[in-house]
């Protein structure tokens, strides 16, 4: 979707601000907001695509004034009460009023330092061998869906060449709404800064993409 | 937005205190937390051992090591080169966020820059948690524009004929930028080598310290 998430090329958000020796967290809410979206992921209700979906989805308005793990608990409190397990009411009053649904399983103390080391990787088989090769010129598509996608608005319908073949992947404008994993071949895209930006653009530049095979079209 | 025509009377107060709940972070992850907690749903000392783990033994001296060993050590840089997710597992730094990894070195010709413009991705298992502008709307959306004006801001001046490249995170994909080694730094320890290497300098908004110079 065309989301506020979706900020490649956008202007007039100001300089970038280094912080020297920044911390990792600038308030206690931040490490228990991190630590509660690990958790909640954990439940194995929903997967990362469809919680970045969730992210995504939250208005421009709001999301862009937001700080990140402000984003990140307001999608949590969105994929808890999708998937039954609170409502807005109990977040509300801060206590349990209802049981809610059953989780697949619970994060544990004892679990952290496994699930952390395995994370959870993306990389599936498929059947069919990859369509493009390195070397090859593609087009990207150039289409606007409502629902999630990773191809950023900057690199639709433009054209670049196929850098590398990467493996192949979840595909996640299905995976974020429950459509299956149906994985398929991802390369990386690169593009000359012009073909992007057109005129004035940097000519010493060029900008890779990680795409999606259905994302891609030969040239 | 038909519900919110339908319910616009009815609903405002209602709106009005759903925007309003959040002013309070710490009182809103803080209620989040019990009702989750109450019904069984999480275990804060869980939160408690993923926060130690962030802050104490997963952030970009992992990353520092890589970089180390790839200046030191030809065979690993050529291993990074081919397969960098199993290169850095031998280095024991796997997981969450660094599942499919792949290392970009820097050359005399061309700057590498990372950026995830549609979220925040960020190889947490070599880089620990990314700082707050990383996350933030205007280098997401710079960078990938900008980028030689990004690096100003950061105080790092390429020559105008150094080309930069910026890799956009768009998959599941997780970028290390191999900084040059600076000159000068022949025979040096990995340890000694490790202390040039800064978390910018991976990301490809700073450079590596010159000897003499703390990362």
């Amino acid at each position: 979707m065309n989301g506020p998430h979706d900020l490649g090329g956008q202007m007039g958000f100001g300089p970038v601000a280094p912080e020297t020796n920044e911390p990792y967290f600038h308030a206690e809410w931040e490490k228990r907001a991190l630590g509660l979206t690990l958790s909640g992921g954990a439940l194995g209700a929903w997967n990362i695509d469809e919680s970045r979906h969730t992210r995504e989805s939250i208005p421009p308005a709001e999301y862009l004034g937001a700080s990140y793990y402000e984003i990140w608990t307001r999608a949590l409190e969105v994929l808890l009460e999708r998937h039954g397990f609170v409502t807005s009411g109990e977040i509300d009053a801060g206590r349990k009023q209802v049981d809610g649904a059953t989780p697949k399983r619970i994060l544990k103390a004892d679990m952290v330092a496994g699930v952390l080391a395995k994370g959870g990787p993306c990389d599936r088989p498929v059947a069919t061998p990859p369509r493009f090769a390195a070397g090859d010129k593609v087009r990207t598509r150039n289409f606007n869906p409502t629902t999630h996608t990773r191809l950023p608005r900057y690199a639709r319908a433009k054209s670049g060449v196929v850098e590398a073949v990467q493996g192949s992947f979840v595909f996640p404008d299905d995976n974020a709404h429950g459509k299956g994993e149906n994985p398929q071949w991802v390369y990386t895209v690169v593009f000359d800064g012009g073909e992007i930006w057109g005129e004035g653009a940097d000519p010493t530049l060029s900008v890779s993409i990680d795409a999606w095979e259905s994302y891609l079209e030969p040239v | 937005m038909h519900d919110d025509d339908h319910h616009h009377g009815h609903d405002h107060d209602h709106h009005h205190d759903h925007e309003n709940r959040y002013t309070d972070m710490q009182a809103r992850v803080r209620a989040l937390e019990t009702v989750l907690t109450e019904k069984g749903l999480i275990d804060p000392a869980a939160i408690d051992a993923i926060v130690e783990t962030y802050e104490t033994k997963i952030g970009p001296r992992n990353g520092a090591w890589v970089v180390a060993k790839a200046w030191s050590d030809p065979d690993f840089a050529d291993w990074l080169r081919r397969d960098a997710t199993a290169a850095i597992a031998s280095l024991g730094y796997t997981g969450r966020q660094g599942e499919h990894m792949r290392a970009v070195f820097n050359t005399g010709e061309t700057h590498n820059l990372v950026v995830c413009t549609l979220c925040s991705c960020y190889p947490w298992s070599v880089l620990g948690l990314p700082p707050v502008w990383y996350k933030a709307p205007a280098y997401r959306s710079r960078a990938v524009i900008d980028p030689r004006g990004v690096l100003a801001e950061f105080g790092v001046t390429l020559s105008d004929d150094k080309k930069i490249r910026v890799w956009d995170s768009t998959a599941e994909l997780r970028y290390l930028v191999i900084p040059e080694r600076p000159d000068g730094t022949e025979g040096w320890s990995e340890e000694q080598l490790a202390d040039l290497v800064s978390r910018d300098s991976m990301i490809g908004t700073g450079v590596a310290s010159m000897p003499g110079v703390a990362a």
